[in-house]
């Protein structure tokens, strides 16, 4: 069984963010990358499926190869994604990543699986930075494949998938459906692992290949941005800095004033 | 300028974000037309034209009818716009025909400015305003980002579509609901809440302790649920409770759109986070700028000793 997951890199959410002088970017200088957090439970889902399928001698061999479209920086998650138990890595050195729009990123994975014959594709429902929630859906598409998204539960039973998407509220819909298929997936499918220090060292000695994006099949551009900007504080509260036991006072005594909670 | 709204059903109702859309799509200046697939007996109050497809018979919430239901309605009307929520439903089945369509698309939409389109970026730090290049643009709209002013109202001119049946790689086996089982948080007057920036599992107790000192109940966001580190019945946000406390004390907690939309009608917030960027700060009446871990404690003692 063949089985892709895709991975994108995004910026530490805690991170000052400061608009850059093209306006629709931010100062890359100095700022902390991580993986994904919903593609964190990709990987581990893709790297479940092939723990269970081991030792199963009526399927082929179980090789799981993590994508990922960005700058050289990028590696770095690729690298994470080995070490959390990914066969193979990819990296597709895109320089325009800043300006992309999901149709061109789902164009690129898509015309890298197209003649690979994966049975699985793993994406995150959405990415921390854009949260589009588009690109594992449009693969499907462009793919012909069949897509459940939003997943909280994941089996796979020779080529049945029952999956558990989630809805609204906390509702959730169960689906049976076959391979191939690509699942988007949601936080809490599965508890993602740790790297530990020889899985580290092991994934090293990986493959991992890099494609320049310019030369693969892309769609055009169909969604620019214009800007990027800080959103206006709307009714900004007050806001209390300094020495810890001076913020608490003034804490207690605007509780006191302001609700009825606190005597 | 025309607009087709794709409206909700789910177990047997309209879902209020339909009436949300219909104020979106007047915002933009567009007439619309709606698609749904919903209970033709019971349809959604508006005044226009409804193509209606039989939700008895094509499920509620299967992606590939519901695509082919609505491909065919849009390639009928052409509009300028496809306008769905930026919901589990939405999010789901906007790509799905804006791939067929060839129509740009723009997700969780939160404001129109000037032909151009406001969405949150950076889990809501930033905003992002974008423009499609396309003659058809496909809108997922975040819910609770338009103030409604009107009540919705009007008998829909109603269409009924499909009647054949529609091929599907796809089974629906049946929803699943929510335990309703332990803390019913919607009664506490009082709410503390822990977020992630609370580090560890450990530190649960502490917040534990800074809820029994103001006397209130403990609850969560969802990364501290689905850790394990509480249990689900005490998350707060879209896919937990909905909550209006007194009092709404958010520890370590960023902010995000989904847990806001489930605190932000508390009477009174106040944030405690090291990031004075955090979004939190869009809804907190009084933002602490401090450690959760030591500010807890510090505040624990002395409502105590009060
Ligand atoms: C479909 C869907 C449904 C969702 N439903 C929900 C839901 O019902 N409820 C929900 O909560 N989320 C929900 N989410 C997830 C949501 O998008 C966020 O990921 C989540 O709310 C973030 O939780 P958090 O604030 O605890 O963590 P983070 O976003 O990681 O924020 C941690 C915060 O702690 C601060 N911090 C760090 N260290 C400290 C310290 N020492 N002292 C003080 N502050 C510190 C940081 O500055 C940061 O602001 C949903 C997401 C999706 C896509």
């Amino acid at each position: 069984m063949e089985i892709l997951v895709c991975v994108k890199q995004v910026p530490d959410m805690e991170s000052k963010f400061n608009i850059d002088t093209s306006g629709t970017w931010y100062d890359e200088t100095d700022l902390a990358y991580r993986m994904n957090e919903y593609d964190e439970f990709a990987v581990e889902q893709a790297v479940l499926v092939k723990e269970k399928l081991r030792g199963d001698t009526s399927v082929a061999d179980t090789s799981v190869t993590v994508l990922s479209i960005g700058p050289e920086r990028v590696k770095d998650v690729i690298k994470k994604a080995l070490s959390m138990g990914c066969d193979r890595g990819v990296h597709i050195k895109d320089e325009q990543y800043q300006a992309r729009d999901p149709m061109e990123n789902a164009s690129i994975i898509a015309s890298f699986a197209k003649d690979k014959g994966f049975d699985l594709i793993f994406t995150g429902l959405q990415s921390q930075d854009r949260g589009s929630a588009q690109t594992g859906i449009i693969v499907a598409r462009v793919l012909e494949m069949r897509c459940v998204t939003t997943v909280v539960g994941f089996e796979l039973e020779n080529d049945v998938i029952t999956a558990k998407r989630e809805l609204d509220g906390g509702l959730k819909a169960g689906f049976r459906t076959r391979t191939p298929a690509v699942i988007t997936c949601q936080m809490g499918l599965n508890k993602p692992r740790y790297p530990t220090l020889p899985n580290i060292i092991k994934a090293k000695k990986k493959e991992l290949t890099t494609i320049e994006a310019d030369t693969m099949a892309t769609a055009e551009r169909m969604v620019e941005t214009d800007a990027l900007f800080h959103p206006e504080k709307k009714g900004a509260g007050l806001v209390l800095e300094g020495e810890i036991n001076d913020q608490a006072d003034k804490l207690i005594s605007i509780l006191r004033e302001k609700t009825g909670v606190i005597k | 300028m025309k607009a087709l709204i794709v409206g909700e059903y789910r177990n047997g109702e309209t879902l209020e974000c339909t009436y949300e859309l219909i104020a979106f799509a007047k915002k933009l200046g567009a007439e619309t037309a709606m698609f749904m697939v919903g209970g033709q007996d019971d349809p959604p109050k508006y005044d226009g034209k409804l193509y209606m497809a039989d939700s008895a018979k094509y499920g509620e919430v299967n992606p590939d009818v519901h695509t082919k239901l609505l491909l065919d309605v849009a390639h009928q009307e052409n509009p300028d716009y496809v306008i769905l929520s930026h919901s589990s439903y939405g999010w789901d089945l906007a790509p799905r025909i804006s791939f067929d369509l060839k129509a740009g698309q723009v997700s969780e939409v939160v404001d129109i400015d000037d032909g151009s389109f406001v969405l949150p970026a950076f889990n809501g730090k930033l905003h992002r305003k974008v423009t499609s290049k396309t003659g058809i643009t496909v809108v997922t709209v975040q819910s609770g980002s338009l103030n409604m002013t009107e009540q919705p109202s009007g008998t829909p001119e109603m269409t009924l579509v499909g009647g054949e049946d529609i091929e599907t790689g796809m089974e629906f086996t049946g929803y699943e609901e929510v335990e309703s089982a332990g803390a019913d948080l919607t009664k506490a007057d009082v709410i503390v809440s822990a977020g992630r920036g609370i580090g560890k599992q450990d530190n649960i107790s502490v917040i534990q302790e800074l809820a029994d000192a103001i006397g209130g109940e403990l609850a969560a966001t969802r990364p501290v649920v689905d850790a394990g580190w509480t249990d689900h019945s005490r998350q707060v946000g879209t896919s937990g409770q909905t909550v209006s406390p007194k009092l709404y004390v958010a520890c370590g907690i960023s902010g995000a759109i989904q847990h806001l939309a489930g605190m932000k009608k508390s009477e009174f917030i106040v944030a405690i986070n090291t990031d004075i960027d955090a979004p939190i700060g869009e809804v907190a009446d009084v933002f602490v700028v401090a450690d959760i871990k030591q500010f807890a404690p510090a505040l624990s003692a002395k409502l105590k000793r009060a």
